[in-house]
């Protein structure tokens, strides 16, 4: 006796659907890249095979796990305290049009420097042995996006709920609590989910310049500086790993805010 | 009449200046409502019948002449509430409940929280919507929406109610079911009412009298008195009947020019 119900099938028909094409794609690429370097005796420094760098995976979890934590902390602290300084300042920001006007060039700057051009500068303010020059480069990177995001979402007041404060005698602070904040959520964390794919990258990025050698980013250079190709290769994945387990985590929370936001 | 006037407006224009040309939205309009009294303003796009709603709510400023709502100044009635008023878009927040949309006037007035309970769900219980309390607007259908937004407008047992094309966006059946509901919660709350409309079977089923406009510049061109007998008693026969039909007819001609309108309680002033 199983007579699933239909709407299961077809739940489960279409999880199907959008999740078996991805995987077999994936599959069959990394068979191919298999096939292709032992198939044409492609050398290890060029391109490692996957069977390999699969090797390096299984034999230094720990180590991956480590170095993912490091860089990853950094990362978080760097989103963290970038978010929370671009939310205070949108806010002052959308109140005070005069702190708008001069604060926008710096923040059209920040948006476009290349951040992590600064990690020398920083190394040499901090000292070799700091994490804080990276996290300083994450939290740069993070600002911008949340910083514009936020702003736009404290602007997208619309009228009718203005008016209605007003009809309502609401002071500017009530005003505030009960349309322009919960108004802005969903665009502050949809700006936190861009902002931390770049922490991620930027805290990485920091690390090839210098440091202490404890991040997946200075991993990644001396492994491939010790002809450890399979190994740097190894690191790389584990890069991967901590930018999906940020960009998945945001997009939760986004997706969580938006819900209970009904921002349709 | 011994009361005050609900609302008092006084030879009151209100020119938009907009660089090259100005805009006269209201000429020299007057108008005075009694308390529970409901009153339709109808006319074509422009002729500031939502303009003078908005000098009514002070959410706009004449450019002369005064409006005194309850004997007070237009500023003083709104600080002090004496309004509830709504809108052609419902207006909800989207992140709050039916509920606590209902009870967003009472929480910015900080109404004591049982209070607030206990008056949200006598108005869910007004508008037929208790099964609905916890639901989000946007479950909701746009009639439904459109009573929410009455109901946080009552919420405050206002005296005046200022309602500026509520149902303008609902399809012809919800709206002639909202409007019989209007109907009888003006007649409960004893609310005056100013309804902005341009729908003419719309303002003669609802109102005691109909205010015509016209355009370029805004101006009342008449006033028409309708007694179509008390709220209570309009219902489904009413729209059907030969006063309703001459009261319509009546309106249109106000509207459109021309000149032999029905003695239907017709005024002019």
């Amino acid at each position: 006796m199983r007579s699933p119900a239909p709407s299961t099938s077809s739940r489960l028909s279409s999880v199907w659907r959008t999740v078996v094409p991805p995987v077999v794609f994936g599959v069959l690429l990394i068979a191919a890249w298999q096939a292709f370097v032992v198939g044409a005796q492609i050398k290890p420094f060029l391109l490692p095979a996957p069977s390999a760098i699969w090797q390096m995976i299984h034999q230094n979890p720990a180590l991956i796990w480590r170095a993912s934590l490091v860089t990853g902390g950094n990362a978080l602290v760097g989103l963290i305290a970038g978010a929370l300084v671009a939310v205070v300042l949108a806010g002052v920001a959308a109140a005070v049009r005069v702190v708008d006007h001069l604060s926008a060039p710096i923040v059209a700057a920040i948006a476009v420097l290349p951040i992590v051009a600064v990690a020398p500068v920083l190394y040499t303010m901090f000292g070799a042995g700091s994490q804080l020059p990276r996290q300083i480069v994450a939290g740069i990177a993070a600002f911008a996006p949340v910083f514009l995001n936020t702003l736009r979402g404290l602007r997208q007041v619309r009228p009718v709920h203005r008016e209605l404060m007003t009809a309502y005698a609401a002071t500017p602070w009530q005003a505030t609590r009960a349309v322009t904040l919960p108004g802005a959520l969903p665009y502050l964390f949809s700006g936190v989910n861009v902002a931390a794919s770049l922490a991620v990258i930027s805290a990485l990025v920091a690390e090839y310049f210098g440091g202490p050698q404890t991040g997946l980013g200075s991993l990644i250079t001396s492994a491939a500086a010790n002809s450890g190709y399979a190994a740097a290769w190894a690191y790389v994945f584990g890069a991967i790993v901590v930018g999906l387990v940020f960009y998945l985590a945001t997009l939760g929370l986004e997706k969580a805010v938006s819900r209970g936001g009904r921002t349709a | 009449m011994t009361d005050i006037d609900a609302v008092q407006v006084e030879q009151v224009s209100r020119v938009f200046a907009g660089g090259r040309r100005t805009v006269t939205a209201l000429d020299d309009v007057s108008l005075s409502l009694a308390p529970g009294e409901f009153v339709s303003l109808i006319g074509p796009s422009g002729c500031g019948k939502s303009t003078l709603l908005r000098l009514i709510a002070d959410l706009d400023a004449p450019s002369s002449g005064t409006v005194s709502v309850f004997g007070k100044t237009a500023q003083q009635a709104r600080l002090d509430q004496d309004y509830g008023i709504a809108f052609q878009q419902a207006g909800l927040l989207p992140w709050r409940t039916v509920a606590a949309n209902i009870a967003l006037p009472l929480e910015l007035h900080k109404v004591p929280a049982s209070a607030r309970k206990s008056r949200v769900a006598e108005l869910l219980a007004l508008v037929g919507l208790e099964d609905f309390a916890s639901h989000y607007p946007d479950q909701l259908s746009g009639g439904m929406q459109q009573r929410v937004a009455i109901a946080r407008a009552l919420a405050e047992k206002p005296r005046l109610l200022l309602m500026d094309e509520p149902f303008g966006a609902l399809d012809e059946m919800t709206r002639e079911r909202m409007q019989t509901e209007l109907v009888r919660l003006a007649a409960e709350t004893g609310a005056a009412v100013v309804f902005v409309t341009h729908s003419i079977p719309e303002a003669v089923f609802l109102s005691d009298r109909v205010i015509v406009m016209s355009p370029r510049p805004g101006r009342i061109t008449r006033e028409i008195e309708l007694g179509l007998g008390p709220a209570a008693e309009r219902g489904e026969r009413l729209r059907e009947s030969t006063d309703f039909y001459a009261a319509v007819t009546a309106v249109r001609e106000a509207l459109h020019g021309e000149g032999a309108a029905l003695p239907v309680g017709v005024e002019t002033r």
